[in-house]
């Protein structure tokens, strides 16, 4: 400390003054931040404690909850034979549909880069899906996709071609989801599109001076100057599939609703049809809210918990840009 | 410039401009035949036709008759109204605390709000429903409403993003004039945000007019205070209605958001590029 000689100089009046504004300061900073500190505290750190301590109980809400040791992981990893389909279907999502959309969003915001007349018509165009909220999309595209009567498939006849049944049918289910996903792909493509326009002109002019083509300045000046970008995009992505819920749920409901009352009688809604649309989180809300089973529900919560802390901590560890001030506008 | 360099380039644009006009056009075919199909009667809707003939608008109208659209846009509006307040009341001092403050942990307590903000709802959703049944709240808004009140990290992080680029110079010039922080929170920064304020409201706006699973938990089972997006996914179900009317009622969903859209386009698009440019 470079005062240390001169601290005993200070009268002790003036020292305590600076304590107490020390104090205050200390106070405001305690004040401004409390509501995040108590919302913290109920809605994030107390759930996750009481989750893992739950996850060692059976507990129906009704009855007090009994301890029963492993058995729910037991039941998680040998016995229920719908873990490893909801598992496996939630990989298709991050196999799948995650690079779809982001080689999707991308191709649009090159192209949308590079014209200069309309361009801003098309970028709302291109936008707009990304606005309508999830539930109206998903029943949209049911009907679009209904197999018999949707203006799809009717479109499809018009060209001599038999369109797939699509959410009525196990293969194609999954499928219909991601032709969802990549009409409302707009908040990705606007992310795309700001970074893509941000590439200095000069790294362009001086590949093209080398003797780079098209392909090449894309692979060489693009891809390295947007980088960050695209692995934000997919682990943003991947967070996203690992809570996909609300187009499956509803997607499922409405086209099992259907087939149901064409006749065709269904066993169980939630993942129509046959377990295809099954995704880890529609799992977990069939164990806590559909059956009550609290304790396996927690368990099932505890495993998505380890996975979704890995994918934050590796978008934390390549974000550090976020939290020190410098290098903002990597 | 050679000739065939510019031939190129002129493929390459004619062919730019072809892709993205049939793109634009793929795109806004669904909505194309969501309107049309909300026109027709129900005969055409099952039909061959993709134009509708008579014109059937009442549609609109028998919308209203078929299930109680009012009493869920106001459930919505509540939740809506009263959740996007709450964020900015609690989330403005902590996005401030992190951004123009200087105290130690100040680092990690926001590598708290990132953490926060990354993981998935499902994660805290068990014992969260177990604490609101104890509290008898399961059922109504307030489960969905109160939370906001104590931070959403998604605000915290947009806010402070955006108070980090208003110079300090600014503050200073407040606090030796004699102002309190409060004053600077108040007066200047607040004043200077307007913009990532607004951005910020509407984004809660959006996320709460088209939130589906938490509503679910919570007012599934009481279909009185269910919102516009429960309401929405049951009513084809309701009583085996059409799908005129279910499309018909699905454009009314859409609608108000299309239309805050147009309203504030550039406040939009600049709020979605904050969230990720910045990555």
């Amino acid at each position: 400390m470079r005062s240390l000689g001169r601290r005993d100089v200070i009268p002790s009046a003036r020292r305590a003054s600076r304590r107490r504004a020390d104090w205050r300061r200390r106070g405001l900073v305690l004040f401004l931040m409390s509501p995040w500190i108590i919302g913290f505290t109920v809605f994030f750190a107390y759930p996750i404690l009481d989750t893992a301590y739950l996850s060692f109980f059976h507990y129906d809400l009704l009855s007090p909850p009994r301890y029963i040791g492993l058995d729910n992981y037991r039941f998680l990893l040998h016995d229920d034979p719908r873990v490893w389909p909801a598992i496996k279907n939630t990989l298709w999502l991050i196999a799948v549909m995650v690079p779809a959309r982001i080689v999707f969003a991308l191709a649009i915001a090159l192209m949308l880069a590079r014209i200069r007349s309309g361009a801003g018509v098309a970028r709302t165009i291109f936008y707009l899906p990304a606005l309508v909220p999830p539930v109206a999309a998903t029943l949209g595209f049911v009907y679009l996709l209904n197999p018999a009567t949707g203006p799809v498939n009717k479109g499809l006849g018009v060209l001599g071609l038999s369109g797939p049944n699509w959410f009525q049918s196990p293969e194609w289910a999954k499928p219909s989801l991601v032709l969802l996903g990549m009409w409302a792909v707009g908040n990705v493509m606007v992310i795309f599109l700001a970074s893509v326009l941000d590439v200095p002109r000069q790294l362009y002019e001086a590949a093209e001076i080398d003797g780079a083509g098209t392909f090449q300045r894309f692979r060489h000046v693009t891809v390295p100057a947007i980088s960050p970008v695209i692995l934000f995009a997919i682990v943003i992505g991947v967070i996203e599939a690992l809570q996909y819920f609300t187009q499956a749920y509803v997607a499922a409901h409405i086209a099992a609703g259907q087939a149901s009352q064409a006749g065709s009688v269904t066993t169980s809604e939630l993942g129509y049809p046959l377990g295809s649309t099954l995704f880890y989180p529609i799992l977990l809300y069939d164990a806590a809210f559909r059956r009550f089973t609290m304790g396996y529900a927690s368990a099932l919560t505890m495993v998505l918990l380890v996975v979704a802390f890995a994918v934050t901590y590796v978008i934390i560890r390549r974000s550090r840009s976020l939290i020190y001030q410098e290098g903002t506008q990597s | 410039m050679t000739a065939s360099v510019r031939w190129q380039r002129l493929i390459g644009t004619v062919g730019r401009h072809a892709l993205l006009i049939a793109g634009a056009v793929v795109f806004l075919m669904p909505f194309v035949f969501i309107v049309l199909t909300s026109l027709m009667t129900n005969d055409q809707a099952l039909s061959d036709r993709l134009w509708p003939d008579p014109f059937q608008p009442s549609n609109f109208v028998d919308v209203f008759h078929q299930a109680p659209i009012l009493r869920w846009t106001l459930n919505t509006t509540i939740y809506a109204g009263l959740a996007t307040l709450g964020v900015l009341v609690s989330s403005i001092p902590v996005a401030y605390a992190l951004a123009k403050l200087r105290w130690r942990g100040r680092n990690a307590a926001f590598m708290v709000v990132l953490v926060a903000l990354m993981l998935p709802p499902q994660v805290s959703v068990v014992p969260l429903y177990v604490m609101w049944s104890k509290l008898g709240l399961v059922g109504s808004l307030w489960p969905l409403i109160i939370p906001n009140w104590f931070g959403d990290a998604f605000t915290i992080f947009l806010l402070r993003q955006f108070f980090l680029t208003i110079p300090d110079e600014y503050l200073d010039a407040a606090r030796v004039d004699g102002c309190g922080e409060l004053r600077v929170l108040f007066t200047v920064v607040l004043r200077m945000a307007r913009p990532a304020i607004a951005a910020v409201a509407m984004f809660s706006v959006l996320y709460t007019f088209n939130d589906f699973f938490l509503p679910l938990l919570y007012v599934g089972e009481k279909p009185d205070n269910w919102v516009v997006s429960i309401g929405l996914s049951q009513f084809r179900n309701l009583h085996q209605v059409q799908w005129n009317l279910t499309m018909a009622a699905t454009l009314l969903v859409m609608a108000p958001v299309i239309l805050l859209f147009f309203c504030a386009q550039r406040a939009f698009v600049e709020g979605v590029t904050l969230t990720g440019v910045k990555g």
